[in-house]
Parts: C-alpha cells; structure tokens; sequence
C-alpha cells in the first residue's frame, strides 16, 4: 500500500505497462541510458512476465555459429519462412527491420544475463533457427528483472493500468488501480507492453462467437487486453484482425489459463480423431505435426462443444512425446466410447470404416510415409493403419488459445500511432503491436524475437525522448 | 514398442506419498524439459516416458538441491501444478535413504531429529571422557590420555562396522536403481563428476539458486568443495598416521612437518571453515525447498561435521595444555558419533550420490 502512494508521488521519466520481455527490453535500455523507470506489473509476483514465462526459445537470423545457433539462418530465409506463415500478410519493411535486429540481440541478452542452451532433446530441427533459453522463459524474466532491479529500475506488481490520459498528441498519465485504490502516475514518456487479450473471455466470445467459452488460455490469464481497448477507444490506430486469435490443438484437460507447454499434445498424426459425435472431420496425417497443430486448433474449435478425440492403439503409445495426462486406456472400442461418453455404436463404425480404408505399405513415424487411406472422406493421407490392437487409447483435444492478432499499429521506431500521425511520447512493444508483423499464422520463437526487437527500440526511444 | 502408461500420474493429483508426488512432477518436467540444461537429472528424464520406482530412486539421487529448476519454473505455486522439484526430488531421497539403511529405523530416526543426533554426541563424548579417565595410558601426546591399544579397540570397530551396514545399503539402493556391473570408465566418469562437483555449477558454472533466490551464485560449490576436500584431507591425515604408526613404527606425536599433520591441519580448517559456510547459506536459504521434514537433522549433521573438525584443530592448537584430556574426549567423541551415523545420518548422501553417478554413467552410455 505505502509502497504504492510513494511510488505514485514520484515523477518518472519513464513508465512502462507490462512486466513481460518486452517490457524489460525496454526498461533495461531506458535505465542504461540513464532514464528514472517504474515497470507497472498486473500480475503479482509469482505470476510476473506474462506470456514470456512460458516461452521456450526465440528466432533469430546469423551467419556463422552464434551462442548456441549452428550454421547459418540468414535474412531471406527467415523472410521467406514468414511470409510462408503469414500468406503475405505482413508490413514488409517493419519485419525486415526486426528481423536483421536479431543478430544483435542474442549477444545483448546474454550480456544482459540471459542464459542459453543446446536445443532441447526432441527439438533439433529447430537447432539452427532457433535459441533455446536455459530453464525456459521465466529464468530469462528473471535474469531480466534483476538485471533492471540492478540497474535502478523500480517494479510495482499488481499495479492494473486502467487508462492512458492523453492531451493532443501526447500522453500525461496513467490511471493506475493498486490495492483496489485508482491512482495517477506521472511520467514524461511510457511504453505500453501489456500484451494481447486473449485473457478476457468475454472480449474473446465477442470476437470469436460464444463457442470461444470453451477455449483454454494457454498463457497468463493478466494479459486481458484493457490498455489496447483503452488506446483504441482513444483512437489509436490498430493492426491485425480483431476476431482472430492464434490457438492450436492442446490436451483438453488442461487448465483454464496458464497450462502452457505441458499440455501439448503430439498423438494426432498417429491416431484417428473423432468429434462429440463420434466422426472424423478432418485428415489426421496431412503434415508433420509442428506444420499442423494450428490448423488443428481451429478445426475443433469447429466442432461441436469444442472438443475431439484421437485415439491410437498399442503399436502408436510410444511414437510421440510423452504427454503430461495420461491416456484413457481401454481393452475394446466398446469400452472406449463409454468412457469417453461417445455413441458406441458410431464410434464402432467409424473406427471399423477407418480400418477397412487402411492399405498395406511401410509405416515410417519420423516421416511422411504415404501411407493413405484408400476411399475414405475425409482421407488420411499418412501413417494410416489400422487401429486394431487393445489396448486403445484416447486424449481429448480443445483449443488453446497462444495469442490474439489485433495490436496497435507502430511505426520502425516503436512509436505508437495515432488518430492525426504518432503520439510524441508513445510506444509500444511485443505481443501488443505483433499484429503489424504476424498478420496471421505463427512462426515458432517470432513472438520474444518482436518483443526483444522493438522493446529494446522503445526503450531507447523514450530515453533519448526524455534525455 | 508398448509403454506402461499405468505409470503416469494425473498431473494435478498432488500426492503425500514422496516417490508418487516426485512421478507427479518428473512427468511434467519431461513434458515441459525447460531445464534440461541445468544438472544431470533432466537429460536422465529425457531418456524415459515413464517412470518406475526405482527410477525415481535414482533420478531423486542424482538431485543436489541446487534449486535452479525451482526458481526457472513456471509452474510453482500458486499454479496448480505445485511444482517443487528440489523439494519432492529431497523428499524421495531422503526416504530412500531411510529405507535402504540397515538396521532399519535409524536413518529416520537421525535424519529427522537433530536432537537425538545431539544426544547420540554426547553420549559418545561421555564414553570417550570415561575411557581417557578409566583406560590407561601409553605413550606421549594425546597417547598419554589414551592408549593406541585402547583407541584401536574403540574406532576400527565404529569405523568399520557402519561401512558394512552402509555397504548393505549401497547394495539394496543398486538393486532397486537396476545398476549393471561397475566398470572402470564408470568409475572414472562418476569420479570426475564428484571431485567437481560439476553438476554443481548449474550447467555452465553459473553456480546455483541455493541461498540467493533467483540470483546464481557459486558460494555453495565452494563451500562444499571445502567440506568435501577438507574431510578428505582429515581422513588422509589419519591413514597417513595409521601408515606411519604400523608400517614405520613411527608413532605419534607427529611434528608440523609430517605427512599427518601436513595434511590434517588444512584439512580441519577447510572442513571446519566449508560447515561454517554451509550453515551461513542453509541460513539464508528457503527452507521450503528443501528436503521436507529432514531440516532439524541436516543442520545437527553440519554442526557435527563443522564440531569434528574444530575440536581437532583445537587439540591440536593447545596439545600438551591442561586442556589436552577434555578436547581429547570431545574431538574423539564426536568423530565416533559421526563413523557410526554415516549409514543413519546425512554423511550417507556422499555414498549414495556417488553410487547415483556411477548409475547415470552406465545409463548414459545406453
Ligand atoms: C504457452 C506459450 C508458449 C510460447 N512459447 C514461445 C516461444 O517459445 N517463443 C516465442 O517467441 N514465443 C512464444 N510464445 C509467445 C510469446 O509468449 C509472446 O510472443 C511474448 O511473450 C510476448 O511478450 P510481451 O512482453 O509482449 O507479453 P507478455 O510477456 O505476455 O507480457 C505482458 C505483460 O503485461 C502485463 N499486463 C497485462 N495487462 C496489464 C495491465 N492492464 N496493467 C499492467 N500490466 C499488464 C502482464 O501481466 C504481463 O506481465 C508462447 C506463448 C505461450 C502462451
Ligand atoms: S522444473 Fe518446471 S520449468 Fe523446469 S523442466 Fe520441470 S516443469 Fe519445466
Ligand atoms: S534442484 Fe538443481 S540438481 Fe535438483 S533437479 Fe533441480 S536443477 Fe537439478
């Protein structure tokens, strides 16, 4: 409480909604340049960082080995695997921008007490695109706050941004809620890095339609999207389509917000995946499944209740990383549907029409095999056998909600734009202006490349703004 | 090809049972595998799907409790998930331990409560007191007090006899870990790890989260090298002793410059300095990550170790004064009371830990 008065009364020269990578890039910057900055953190502590806890690794371009990047990822191929996600759509000169900052920015996070690490056992395609951070996302929020704490930089947690007040052009304050008590900070510029808002189901159900109720959150439940609603009800200029969200197909036990990582699910290439119904709804072997948990994502968001199954035999059990549920295992299909409360009888046909479509070949987990169904709709095009010996296994599969798209537009030097051309002392970083570069789709490590990228921008923006 | 998924436990289902609540939070470290960087206990989760009890013996074993994966993980509380995985890993080794040791009931005896390891002290040092006041002596220096016959007849007996029931341990904790036959390049590779204490440097010598929250610090390596190498030096000192009494007929007292004291000074002031440290960063350090319920006996074990080393440099320091018999007493009180708990008390770890790197040698090589 007293914490919260006092640090109300100061006069900052820097104030950044958000506790997440990008708004400790950004801080980290502002304070090395000599800026007085309060980080305003909705979560509590043991919550902080929002989504960036979760994150794994982040993408970057080089040429050469770098940390623990292997050959060369350089910036026509890391453009061109963007545009193959986002079908275009992306502000061209903003992601070439980031993209080349990249290099930079590995050695400055290390320099800035990130740790890196070899890429994780069952990830080594990614060993040359991608750097893995050493105990995952929340030690690099860790290394970042200290390294900001170090550095002068103040933290209040569960400090609610509530509202931008902004005269003309330029923004004066913000309507901070703390301990229930709606108070004003002061500063003279700010940076707005308070992510998406696929926490706010509601926001979410408008969107999407009611069916979104039934989305889980993968992320932190924080990011609820009240300053992006605030700026754009301010007439700030905004980017990405605002009924879209970024969700894949995750283990439907998960919890509500905040499963992260461990509820990935890897069984669907291998199994038959049926809705409520019990019917198959969609080709279970089309890709390798990094190339397809997104698309699955949205297939059962389709699907009735927003839920499905996939179910595997015996011989499927051990093909995939270990899920964190355990399968609900079965001796007959029979006994299968009962426990999944699917129509038996249905189930018995699906699975036997499935069966009977399978044709002999080599069965090759590790790769697409063509090993296809033969005039079955919708066919599976590989790793199509027979699911016939017990036990059977099943995982349910719902949509996990990764990120929303709709974001506030930006200029190449983060500044925030608004209704008559950018806000003098505006900017924005991260998941919340992601939508100019990742119009749609997702490409692994992008997010904390964006957040890294223009944090660190913003962050010497406003210094130099305030210097 | 088919995989005992009865094994997997239900993520949320927190459970009292130490080996099922450390399956609980294995599984969805190898779901997740963040941390495989930091030690050796994650790349060993990697290498399975699921987890029998005897792998959760060792991987708990193979655990220091340096806390980096603590302090790196999304899920701990208030998540749902509770993960504490120094804490579950401690609880499951500290049980198996208690389980391993024959006879029964000890260990969970001493390594619960540091007041019966306080009184098993003074017990010893009682005896020992009694002994330098009853027993003749023989000799010069602290054989003067107590004869070479006498201390022969007291501490090859409580050196050897706890070896044996340890080794019965040692034997139960290869049986239920799966270990093969021992080779020499296990032997050299669990060596090396131990002389490192690699695994202690957090995976790039950045130390551990042991007494600085998310902080890395190298100051608990340090202070158990000294502990380690200290107690080693001691224990060489009194060999290098025994060598010189049988094999040279060269009693003591030894000069300053002989092997024994050569080695059994530095040796006292690293052990007694390292167990000073040891209880400085125990201090500061969370007890909630800690192994559960074993605090009240870790701290007596580190006082006892620390007191060993003391009360020897202290006999030293003031030989031929009028305070010779008593610290005689009490320095050789409390190494007895320390040979006959290693089996019971937290001087097992070193045994056991050196027996999971042997293990993790020979399944790495797999
Ligand atoms: C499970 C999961 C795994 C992911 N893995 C990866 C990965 O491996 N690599 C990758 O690049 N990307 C990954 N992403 C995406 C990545 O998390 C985001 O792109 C990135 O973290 C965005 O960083 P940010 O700082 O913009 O947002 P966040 O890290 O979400 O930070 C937003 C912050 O704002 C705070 N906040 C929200 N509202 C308010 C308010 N009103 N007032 C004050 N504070 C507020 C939140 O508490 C939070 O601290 C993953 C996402 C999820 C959900
Ligand atoms: S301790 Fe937490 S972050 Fe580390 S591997 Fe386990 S679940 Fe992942
Ligand atoms: S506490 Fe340290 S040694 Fe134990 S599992 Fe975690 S990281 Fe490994």
């Amino acid at each position: 409480m007293s914490e919260a008065i006092a640090r109300a009364s100061e006069t900052w020269d820097i104030i950044i909604a958000g506790g997440g990578n990008a708004a400790l890039c950004a801080a980290i910057e502002a304070a090395e340049r000599g800026a007085k900055v309060l980080i305003l953190e909705g979560a509590p502590k043991p919550y902080r960082g929002g989504n960036s806890r979760h994150t794994r690794n982040f993408r970057c371009m080089h040429h050469g080995d770098l940390g623990p990047l292997v050959e060369t990822y350089d910036e026509a191929e890391f453009f061109d695997d963007l545009i193959r996600v986002t079908k275009g759509e992306t502000d061209e000169a903003l992601a070439r921008m980031c993209i080349r900052s990249s290099e930079d920015c590995l050695p400055w996070m290390q320099a800035h007490g990130v740790r890196f690490q070899p890429s994780l056992a069952g990830t080594l395609s990614l060993d040359r695109t991608n750097a893995f951070f050493l105990g995952g996302g929340k030690a690099l929020v860790n290394a970042y706050y200290l390294t900001a704490q170090d550095l002068g930089v103040k933290v209040l947690y569960e400090a609610q941004v509530r509202h931008v007040g902004i005269e003309g052009a330029r923004a004066t304050h913000l309507e901070v809620e703390v301990d229930g008590v709606t108070r004003h900070f002061h500063a003279r510029a700010f940076v707005l890095a308070s992510g998406g808002f696929q926490g706010d189901i509601d926001w979410l159900a408008r969107a999407w339609g009611e069916s979104a109720r039934n989305f889980l959150i993968r992320g932190t439940p924080y990011n609820r999207g009240v300053v992006l609603k605030d700026m754009l009800d301010q007439g700030a200029r905004s980017v990405g389509d605002p009924t879209q969200c970024h969700a894949v197909a995750i283990d439907g036990r998960a919890p509500k917000y905040d499963g992260g990582i461990v509820t990935r699910l890897d069984c669907v290439p291998f199994s038959v995946v049926v809705n409520r119904n019990a019917e198959r709804f969609y080709d279970e072997g089309e890709d390798v499944w990094p190339k397809r948990y997104a698309i699955w994502g949205r297939l059962v968001a389709a699907q009735p209740g927003q839920v499905a199954y996939s179910i595997i035999d015996a011989r499927s059990i051990d093909l995939f990383m270990p899920s964190v549920y355990p399968p609900i295992a079965a001796g007959s299909i029979a006994e299968l549907a009962a426990k999944l409360e699917l129509p038996a009888e249905r189930l018995r046909t699906t699975i036997a029409a499935f069966n009977a479509a399978c044709r002999p070949g080599d069965f090759h987990p590790q790769r697409l095999d063509g090993l296809a169904t033969g005039g079955l709709e919708p066919p599976k095009t590989n790793w199509a056998r027979p699911i016939e010996e017990p036990p059977f296994y099943a995982y349910s599969l719902r949509p996990g909600v990764t990120f929303t798209y709709l974001g506030l537009k930006v200029d190449d030097r983060a500044r925030v734009a608004g209704p008559d051309g950018p806000y003098e002392n505006l900017w924005s970083a991260g998941e919340m202006m992601a939508g100019s570069i990742l119009g749609q789709g997702y490409l692994a490590g992008f997010g904390m490349t964006i957040g890294t990228v223009f944090g660190r921008i913003a962050g010497q923006e406003a210094a130099a703004h305030v210097a | 090809m088919s995989l005992d998924v009865t094994l997997q436990t239900d993520p949320g289902a927190i459970s009292s049972d130490p080996v099922a609540e450390a399956r609980r939070q294995v599984e969805i470290c190898n779901a997740c595998r963040y941390c495989e960087g930091f030690c050796a206990v994650f790349p060993a989760i990697t290498r399975q799907k699921v987890f029998a009890d005897g792998d959760i013996t060792q991987l708990a074993n193979l655990c220091h409790n340096c806390r980096g994966c603590y302090y790196a993980c999304q899920y701990t509380a208030p998540h749902a998930f509770d993960l504490n995985l120094p804490a579950a890993l401690g609880a499951a080794r500290a049980e198996s331990w208690e389980r391993f040791a024959w006879p029964g009931g000890l260990a969970a005896l001493f390594q619960r409560r540091g007041t019966a390891l306080a009184a098993a002290l003074v017990l010893a040092c009682a005896l020992m007191f009694l002994a330098v006041a009853a027993l003749p002596g023989g000799g010069e220096g602290f054989y003067a007090y107590l004869g070479h016959g006498a201390m022969v007849l007291i501490f090859l007996p409580a050196f050897l006899l706890p070896l044996a029931a340890l080794g019965i341990g040692l034997r139960r904790y290869w049986s239920e870990t799966g270990g093969g036959a021992v080779t020499l390049a296990d032997i050299g590779a669990a060596a090396r790890s131990a002389a490192t204490l690699g695994n202690l440097g957090g995976g790039q010598g950045q130390g551990c989260n042991f007494e600085a929250e998310e902080r890395f610090s190298d100051e608990r390596r340090m202070a158990h090298h000294a502990v380690m190498w200290g107690f080693l030096l001691c224990f060489a000192s009194t060999v290098s002793g025994t060598i010189l009494h049988y094999a040279f007929a060269s009693p003591a007292p030894y000069g300053f410059f002989s092997a024994p004291k050569l080695l059994g000074v530095p040796g006292g002031v690293l052990l007694t300095l390292g167990c000073a440290g040891m209880l400085v960063l125990k201090g500061k350090a969370d007890p909630a990550l800690g192994t559960p319920g074993r605090a009240s006996g870790e701290w007596a074990f580190v006082w006892l170790l620390g007191g060993v080393g003391l009360s020897g440099l202290l006999l030293y320091g003031l030989r031929e004064s009028v305070l010779t018999g008593p610290l005689l007493a009490l320095h050789l009180g409390s190494v007895l009371t320390l040979f006959l708990l290693t089996p019971y008390s937290k001087m097992a770890h070193g045994f056991y830990r050196f027996a999971a790197l042997l293990r993790e040698a020979q399944a790495g090589r797999r």
